[in-house]
């Protein structure tokens, strides 16, 4: 917590604030990128085409 | 802005669970648009959802023999959370409506927040770490990892999920034990909750929320305030469903950017923006400046 407030302190966050989000949106198009191809998009429509028992309390 | 939010939740909610077929026969939708997440907690179990729901596929990676990255979720969460920060709770949470809906009830005197909120806040992290991370990677059931949090806790799979289901299924319904009134349980006291303390699950408990939580410092969607033409009236605080004062609302994990402030503020200095606000260690001057 401290570390956050020393980065806040120092402006870290304004600094970031303005091109942060575009950082982390191609972060994030890179990551599922890489998800889709280890076959990761695959494993998560395997679980959510079957009932999910431990999701509904039967499991 | 009240009314669009609600009306953009409930069309949203509508739009991600209008697989109508699926509650008329007690199943669920097998097709390839669950390759896709919602952003919200949407159960992938409910008959109506046409995606699948974030913390549940989180989970399915986490359950994989072995240790390996979540890529794919990860960028899930970058992508949405760096555009959206909180708002998706706000706005796009089919279970953050429930809890919107049930809080209108006019039964009992409302809270914003429960006692000892400046601990209990941190809830949400301890249950994203404990049950989603630590509980699927470490918790068995037989032989295979379990999704923890979906098993033990997850209201909105019991609500959109268990319930639908059972209530068509009967080969379900006669399967149903300890576990499901375990988290029927849980639902109905979060509901009740939900009626006299503003979002309770969302507040405390939801692990997608402490995942939201951290974009919202450099969300694209930020809650702008104008320190200069602040009045320090108060009103936006007033205003606030989570209790946030204008220096925090930009920031804080808290701020699931309903847009009351904006709505309530008098001199309009706090509005939806790309710009994130001001540092929030900087405080408002307490006093208010004359007006001429």
């Amino acid at each position: 917590m401290n570390v956050m407030n020393q980065w806040n302190q120092k402006g870290g966050s304004r600094q970031h604030g303005s091109r942060g989000w575009l950082f982390g949106l191609l972060v994030g198009a890179a990551f599922l990128c890489i998800g889709g191809i280890r076959g990761e998009l695959a494993v998560i429509w395997q679980k959510a085409v079957m009932i999910c028992m431990e999701c509904i309390g039967i499991g | 802005m009240k009314r669009i939010r609600t009306a953009v939740q409930i069309i949203f909610t509508i739009f991600t669970n209008g697989y109508a077929y699926g509650f008329l026969r007690g199943k669920i939708y097998q097709g390839n648009l669950k390759y896709a997440c919602v952003p919200g907690l949407n159960c992938y179990s409910c008959p109506g959802a046409v995606g699948s729901c974030p913390l549940g596929a989180l989970q399915a990676l986490l359950n994989r023999r072995g240790f390996q990255v979540p890529f794919a979720m990860l960028g899930f969460f970058f992508l949405f959370g760096s555009l959206f920060g909180r708002f998706i709770c706000g706005w796009l949470c089919p279970f953050g409506l429930v809890q919107d809906l049930l809080h209108k009830i006019p039964l009992s005197r409302k809270r914003k927040r429960l006692p000892f909120h400046h601990i209990l806040k941190y809830g949400k992290y301890v249950v994203l770490i404990c049950l989603v991370g630590a509980g699927s990677l470490f918790l068995f059931g037989g032989f295979a990892k379990v999704p923890a949090f979906c098993k033990y806790l997850c209201p909105s799979g019991t609500l959109f999920g268990a319930l639908p289901l059972l209530a068509s299924n009967e080969a379900l319904r006669d399967q149903a034990g300890g576990l499901f009134s375990w988290k029927l349980g849980i639902l109905i006291v979060l509901l009740i909750l939900s009626v006299k303390v503003y979002r309770p699950f969302c507040q405390y408990l939801c692990p997608l929320g402490a995942i939201y939580g951290w974009f919202n410092r450099f969300s694209l969607v930020q809650v702008h305030w104008e320190k200069e033409r602040c009045i320090s009236c108060g009103a936006c605080q007033r205003a606030c469903p989570v209790d946030l004062a204008p220096e925090e609302i930009s920031r804080s994990a808290e701020c699931i950017r309903c847009g009351k402030c904006a709505a309530a503020c008098p001199e309009g200095c706090l509005h939806f923006s790309k710009k994130p606000g001001p540092n929030p260690d900087t405080k408002p001057d307490l006093k208010p400046e004359k007006r001429t």
